[in-house]
């Protein structure tokens, strides 16, 4: 076994161990509230994987996932903790529905409407972010609190929207927009729920790897990211980088505001701002940035989101057990971060000493 | 609202009462990220520890009888996160904003699925007494009653200003903060500073956390925190640093929360949402304001969000 595999072994393996881990410390919480903690891993695994039409829940909770991770994990590539995902999801959400309203209004077809919301949704999104890259690189301001700032600026946005100029009369318990016609609305898979919304996050994740691992654009930005004060020297525009990948982080967040809205809720209302921002935050922090990663992870994380109405009905568990595994599982992959070259198995070694096997078997499993 | 037969005068005295109610959160959050920052390590999940705060107040308080019992408990909740926290983001190589924002939703996560009992029933509230007795407006006497706690927060700011300008410990806390290197040479332990650092601060956030569920708003709901955890770090820059100040940033915060219920009861409700906003926008104002790429902010710790070896 070489060195390279070992190395790759490792970065397979010790995110796996701290999930198992997680898995284990969730166990003997749900053992504490009562709960029998094998039956809570057979619930979560059915309503996540367990059959075709729950894979098909996950896959729809993971899309917003992929692209909202995007946001996190672009800029973290050039040393920038941005967490803004939540408000870059509700502006995209909002525009989109702007977007959509007023094109379908003027008649446009069906691909055209969808193809403006699209837009709409990556525009509002992207400017959003690109407005923390500015403060950051222009005024020294802190990307990860004003990006968090700015969540809440952006919620608040909404809100006044829905209940003043884009309130829907109709909307009375829940104030929202009007509804996006539904001849507009994103279709679905072939013989499936799961809407396009999927494909857009895959397409998005793939993108976002090919653009950071194998173009110029990618490496002078892992190059800033690593020294800035090197990137400078090489001549390298960090400002316009900065605005750069903040603008297509934001846009992807945007993207799943428009997601979520053109094929889920069909209008915008308090029902965007649902928790995926920081499940991107989460899912981008366990994928170690890598959007690849990212969209296997969003897949997991989907799963343990969709299982949340089966362990209240089943176990007798609050809703907010799905949060709590969440904080365990990031907690303990934070925690697994600080093993890397640490643990003797993964450490090169001289030639002459044969590898053991079994730590090959173990993580096929 | 009581200050509704007062008029347009309701509008004034509804954002005083407002900052005496809205401020305690801010206060005990703001002292205790101060005291965490000072000695080098952000602590970005006081939201959580608000909301744990809040939930164990409230629940101890409903089932003993005694709010003051709730108001430790509280404290004791938040040291336990607190030691979470200590122990993880001294971990090498582990990000301290992210561990900050897993400890968000670990410890809002525990305080729902642990308070979800309690929100029904209504546990007894802290006393408390009027500034203004000797008036005979009811209005004015209901508008500014306050609570203990936010007299022990006031006390708290000088005391800790006195604690890092004139105690051993206080110097221990700004050199490990300001200096590592150093403070390791002479022979500290960077760890246990720390530790004890981000516990202590992590026990006064838990204490504001019982300052909403014990006496404004008064209740344990999912929503009784309005991200005042997560401020407690843009309003300790603002701070810069200082003890004393964060008491006048908390002041300020909690008038800048009054001001859209309080346009509300004069039936200026046109951008009510984005008035509740204003804390928010006001911080960021004041970071692209003072914040330059040609210096670092006067007050700063050294260390503050290095990674350690």
């Amino acid at each position: 076994m070489s060195d390279r595999w070992r190395s790759l072994l490792e970065k397979i393996c010790i995110p796996l161990g701290a999930l198992l881990a997680a898995l284990v410390i969730f166990g003997l919480f749900c053992a504490l509230a009562g709960a029998n903690p094998f039956g809570v891993y057979h619930s979560i695994y059915r309503a996540a994987f367990g059959s075709w039409s729950s894979f098909q829940n996950t896959l729809i909770q993971a899309s917003p996932l992929m692209l909202s991770a995007l946001c996190t994990a672009l800029p973290a590539r050039l040393g920038l903790v941005i967490i803004g995902n939540e408000g870059a999801l509700v502006l995209g959400g909002l525009a989109a529905v702007a977007g959509g309203l007023t094109l379908g209004g003027w008649g446009l077809p069906t691909p055209g409407v969808q193809l403006g919301m699209a837009l709409a949704g990556i525009l509002a999104g992207g400017l959003w972010i690109a407005i923390v890259g500015a403060l950051r690189h222009y005024r020294a301001v802190n990307e990860t609190i004003s990006s968090l700032l700015m969540n809440y600026i952006a919620i608040a946005f909404l809100n006044q929207m829905v209940n003043g100029p884009m309130r829907d009369p109709a909307s009375l318990n829940k104030p929202s927009t009007f509804p996006i016609p539904s001849e507009h609305m994103l279709g679905t898979l072939p013989g499936s729920r799961v809407h396009y919304g999927l494909v857009l996050g895959l397409v998005a994740c793939g993108l976002a790897y090919f653009l950071i691992q194998r173009t110029t654009f990618g490496f002078a930005a892992r190059t800033a990211g690593g020294n800035v004060r090197a990137a400078r020297v090489a001549g390298l525009p960090v400002g316009k980088l900065t605005l750069a990948i903040c603008f297509l982080g934001g846009a992807c967040a945007g993207l799943a505001g428009m997601v979520e809205v053109a094929a889920v809720h069909g209008r915008a209302n308090e029902s965007l701002n649902a928790n995926y921002g920081y499940g991107g935050v989460l899912v981008a922090f366990i994928a170690r940035h890598n959007p690849i990663a990212a969209s296997l992870v969003a897949l997991l994380l989907g799963g343990i989101l969709a299982s949340g109405g089966i362990l209240q009905r089943a176990h007798g568990l609050p809703d907010a057990t799905v949060m709590v595994f969440q904080g365990i599982v990031f907690l303990s992959v934070l925690y697994s971060d600080s093993l890397y070259g640490k643990l003797p198995i993964f450490k090169a070694r001289p030639p002459k000493v044969r590898p053991t096997p079994p730590v090959a078997t173990a993580t096929l499993v | 609202m009581a200050t509704e037969a007062l008029g347009w005068w309701g509008v004034p005295l509804a954002i005083v009462a407002g900052t005496l109610r809205g401020s305690v959160p801010f206060l005990f959050v703001s002292l205790g990220e101060c005291l965490t920052e000072k000695s080098g390590k952000i602590n970005l999940g006081l939201e959580g520890t608000l909301l744990m705060g809040a939930m164990s107040a409230y629940a101890i308080s409903f089932l003993t009888g005694s709010p003051w019992l709730g108001v430790v408990t509280a404290g004791v909740a938040g040291l336990f996160l607190g030691l979470i926290h200590g122990w993880l983001s001294q971990q090498p190589r582990v990000n301290d904003v992210a561990v900050g924002i897993a400890m968000i939703i670990f410890g809002s996560g525990l305080a729902f699925f642990l308070g979800k009992p309690f929100i029904q029933p209504s546990a007894p509230q802290l006393p408390t007494f009027s500034l203004a007795g000797w008036t005979q407006i009811p209005q004015l006497e209901s508008a500014l009653r306050i609570s203990p706690l936010f007299i022990l927060g006031v006390a708290i700011a000088p005391l800790m200003q006195w604690f890092f300008r004139s105690t051993r410990w206080g110097l221990l806390v700004r050199a490990v903060g300001d200096s590592p290197d150093a403070a390791r040479a002479m022979g500290i332990s960077i760890f246990k500073v720390r530790m004890a650092s981000i516990v202590a601060g992590s026990f006064l956030a838990g204490i504001g956390g019982a300052s909403l569920s014990l006496f404004y708003p008064g209740s344990w709901s999912e929503r009784i925190s309005s991200g005042q955890g997560l401020m407690a770090v843009a309003l300790v820059i603002f701070a810069r640093w200082n003890p004393i100040q964060c008491l006048f940033a908390s002041l300020l915060f909690g008038g800048a929360q009054a001001i859209g219920p309080a346009m509300q009861s004069v039936g200026i409700d046109a951008y009510y949402y984005l008035f509740n906003a204003s804390p928010y926008i006001l911080t960021l104002l004041i970071m692209v304001i003072t914040c330059s790429p040609k210096r670092t902010l006067t007050g700063a710790p050294g260390a503050l969000g290095q990674a350690q070896e």
